[in-house]
C-alpha cells in the first residue's frame, strides 16, 4: 500500500482504477468533474485499459454503461444532482435489467434556486429506483466503496447497480491521507466480472424485454430479493476485504459508542465525522451519548437500527433531505424499522445541511441537549418546526 | 489540532499550499492527520480565495471552514486589514506577503514578491509562504515539505519551488537571529 494525500473525488478514481472497468462512460458535472478527469488521463496514459467514452448527457452515460453490462463487461460511471435526475429513466432500466454497473454520484442540491454545493436530495429522491446505496464518511471508505462496489453488486445472488455517494465539496474536494492499495491486493479480492446475463452467441438470451401483468410483479420481487440478498453479501465481501486489507467494516451501520446509550443519533455521510467527535466530547463529561452511521441506505439497516437503539431512551435522525410535505425520509424509514421492532421511543428529525450549508459541532451539541427532553419533534436546524 | 487559514487571489496558488502543507504534515508519522481544502465554488482568477489547513495527532471529522487558526497567512496583502486579527486564536500570527514594514507582534512579513520574481521569475507566492511558515511552525519539517513538493507538484515545478521553500525558510532564520 502506498500512503498518499487525495480529496475524495480522486481517492474514489484511484479504487476504480484498481476494479478495473472495462468501460466508463460519463459526462462532466460539478461537484463530480474530478473523478471522471482522473480517470480520463488514466485511460489517456495507459496505467487503466479502459474504453473512456465521453457521452451528451447524463442519460446518454448511464445507458452507454447498460449496454457495456449486457456485453459482459464492467462498466463504470459517476455524476450529481441535476445529472443524476436527468439520468433517472435510466436507473429504473439499470436495476431492472439487472445490470451491475457502478456509479459514483456526488451529493448535491436540487435546483431551483440553483446551488453547486452538498446536501443528499439528489440519491435519496432515487432511493426507490432498485439500486444499492451507499454513504461514505471519508476519502478512505471512498475508495474502498470503489473496490467493494463491484464485489457486491456482481454477486449472482445479487445482480444490482451500486451507486457510492460522496458529500459534494466537503468530502469530494477535501484533501486528506489515504492507503492506497497495490493492484495486486487489488486482483486478489476482486475477481473478475462473470455473469450470465448478458448477449452471448454462444448461449444466446432475451435481455431488456417486457413483461406484462401476468409476471412484471415476479420480476419486481425478484429485484426486491436481490437488494435483500446484498446485505449478507456486503458482510462476506467486507470480510474478505478485512482479511486483504486489513481495514474492517461493519456492514450496513458503523455504530459508534451505542451499546450503552441513552441517547443516540442517526445520519449518514461525512458529518459523522463531526457527531463522532461531539460524542467523545460529551462522553467525557459523562454523557451517555452515541453515533449510529448509516452505510448503506438501500438495502435499508432495519435490523441493525433496532437492535442499535434498543435501550436507548431517545433517538434522532440528523439527514441532509426533505419531503417536502411530510419530513427526512431517512427519518420515515428510520421510524418504520423502529415501529416493526415494537420500539416506541420518542425519535426525531433534524434537518439541515440543504444547499452546503455547514452543519456546526455547537448545532449537533444542541441536538443531543434536546433529545434529553425525550419529545419528538421535526425541525429544520436554525429555522424550526413547520406548523401544522 | 493546528488550523492554518490560507488567503490569497485566485491564481496565486493558495490551495496548492494549503494541500501541500497537509500532504507535509502528514509524512511525520501514521499518527499525524490532516484536512486541506479551498472555499468551495466557482473560481474566478483575481478573486479573493481563502483555503484551509487542519493538522492533528487524531482523525479530523470537523470538515467546517476554520473560524479561528493559529496561524493566517496572506499572499497578498491588499487581503489584509485590522479584521485579519478576528480570525485568529488568542495566540494566533499572521504571516504577510508585503513590502511595508507592519508594527505588530502578531504579524511576521516577508517580500515574498521580491524571492518569487527572484527564484521562481513569476509573482507567485505560494511555496514561498510555505517555506516561511515551515520556519515559525513547530508542526512541521523543511524536509518534509520538500518531501511533499517532490511527491505533489509536477517535475518541472518541482527544483524551482524547493529552491523557494529553502530560501524563505532562510529568510525568515535570518530575520529571528537579528
Amino acid at each position: 500500500m502506498a500512503q498518499k494525500f487525495l480529496s475524495g473525488n480522486e481517492a474514489f478514481a484511484e479504487g476504480i482504477r484498481l476494479a478495473r472497468p472495462q468501460v466508463i462512460s460519463a459526462y462532466p458535472i460539478t461537484p463530480q468533474t474530478i473523478v471522471v478527469e482522473r480517470l480520463s488521463e488514466m485511460v489517456e496514459e495507459g496505467s487503466l485499459k479502459a474504453e473512456f467514452i465521453h457521452v451528451e448527457s447524463e442519460h446518454s452515460a448511464l445507458s452507454c454503461a447498460m449496454g457495456a453490462s449486457s456485453v459482459g463487461a464492467r462498466a463504470f460511471t459517476a455524476t450529481s444532482s441535476q445529472g443524476l435526475l436527468y439520468m433517472a429513466e435510466c436507473l429504473t432500466y439499470a436495476s431492472g435489467g439487472r445490470f451491475p454497473i457502478v456509479m459514483m454520484n456526488a451529493n448535491r442540491s436540487t435546483a431551483l434556486p440553483w446551488n453547486i454545493y452538498g446536501d443528499q436530495r439528489d440519491s435519496i429522491s432515487l432511493l426507490d429506483s432498485g439500486w444499492i446505496q451507499a454513504y461514505a464518511v471519508d476519502a478512505q471508505e471512498a475508495l474502498d466503496l470503489a473496490l467493494m462496489s463491484y464485489h457486491i453488486a456482481e454477486n449472482s445472488l445479487v445482480s444490482t447497480p451500486y451507486m457510492a455517494n460522496l458529500d459534494g465539496f466537503v468530502l469530494t474536494h477535501t484533501y486528506e491521507v489515504v492507503d492506497v492499495p497495490t493492484q495486486e491486493q487489488a486482483d486478489a479480492f476482486l475477481p473478475k466480472f462473470k455473469t450470465e446475463n448478458k448477449l452471448d452467441l454462444d448461449n444466446p438470451r432475451n435481455l431488456g424485454f417486457s413483461a406484462g401483468p401476468a409476471h412484471n410483479i415476479a420480476f419486481k420481487y425478484k429485484e426486491h430479493i436481490g437488494l435483500l440478498n446484498a446485505k449478507q453479501v456486503i458482510h462476506q465481501v467486507e470480510q474478505k476485504f478485512a482479511e486483504i486489507f486489513g481495514r474492517k467494516y461493519t456492514g450496513l451501520t458503523e455504530n459508534y459508542q451505542t451499546e450503552d446509550a441513552d441517547y443516540i443519533l442517526i445520519t449518514l455521510g461525512s458529518i459523522a465525522g463531526i457527531v463522532k467527535e461531539t460524542v467523545d466530547k460529551l462522553r467525557e463529561n459523562g454523557e451517555k451519548v452515541g453515533l449510529l452511521r448509516i452505510r448503506y441506505l438501500r438495502p435499508f439497516p432495519n435490523e441493525e437500527i433496532a437492535l442499535a437503539v434498543k435501550n436507548a431512551r431517545a433517538i434522532a435522525v440528523l439527514e441532509k433531505d426533505i419531503s417536502f410535505g411530510n419530513e427526512g425520509t431517512v427519518y420515515t424509514n428510520v421510524n418504520s424499522s423502529l415501529q416493526k421492532s415494537g420500539n416506541t421511543l420518542p425519535c426525531s428529525n433534524y434537518i439541515g445541511g440543504l444547499g452546503g450549508k455547514n452543519i456546526s459541532a455547537v448545532e449537533i451539541e444542541n441536538i443531543f441537549d434536546e433529545l434529553k427532553k425525550e419529545e419528538v419533534k421535526i425541525e429544520f436546524i436554525g429555522i424550526g418546526g413547520g406548523e401544522e | 489540532m493546528t488550523e492554518i487559514l490560507w488567503h490569497g487571489r485566485g491564481g496565486q496558488g493558495a490551495f496548492t499550499a494549503a494541500r501541500l502543507l497537509g500532504a507535509a504534515f502528514a509524512l511525520k508519522d501514521n499518527e499525524s492527520y490532516a484536512l486541506a481544502f479551498p472555499s468551495f465554488g466557482p473560481e474566478r482568477r483575481g478573486a479573493p480565495i481563502r483555503a484551509f489547513t487542519k493538522l492533528d495527532e487524531k482523525p479530523i471529522g470537523d470538515r467546517s471552514e476554520i473560524e479561528k487558526a493559529d496561524f493566517s497567512i496572506f499572499l497578498d496583502d491588499t487581503l489584509f486589514s485590522e479584521k485579519s486579527f478576528e480570525e485568529l486564536k488568542p495566540n494566533g500570527k499572521i504571516l504577510l506577503n508585503t513590502k511595508q514594514s507592519v508594527l505588530s507582534e502578531r504579524v511576521i512579513s516577508i517580500d515574498a514578491d521580491e524571492l518569487a520574481i527572484e527564484i521562481l521569475k513569476l509573482p507567485i507566492t505560494n511555496t514561498i509562504m510555505l517555506g516561511a511558515f515551515a520556519a515559525v511552525s513547530t508542526d512541521v519539517s523543511l524536509e518534509n515539505i520538500e518531501k511533499a513538493i517532490y511527491q505533489n507538484m509536477s517535475e518541472k515545478l518541482q527544483r524551482k519551488n524547493i529552491l523557494a521553500v529553502r530560501a524563505a525558510a532562510e529568510v525568515i532564520r535570518r530575520e529571528n537571529d537579528r
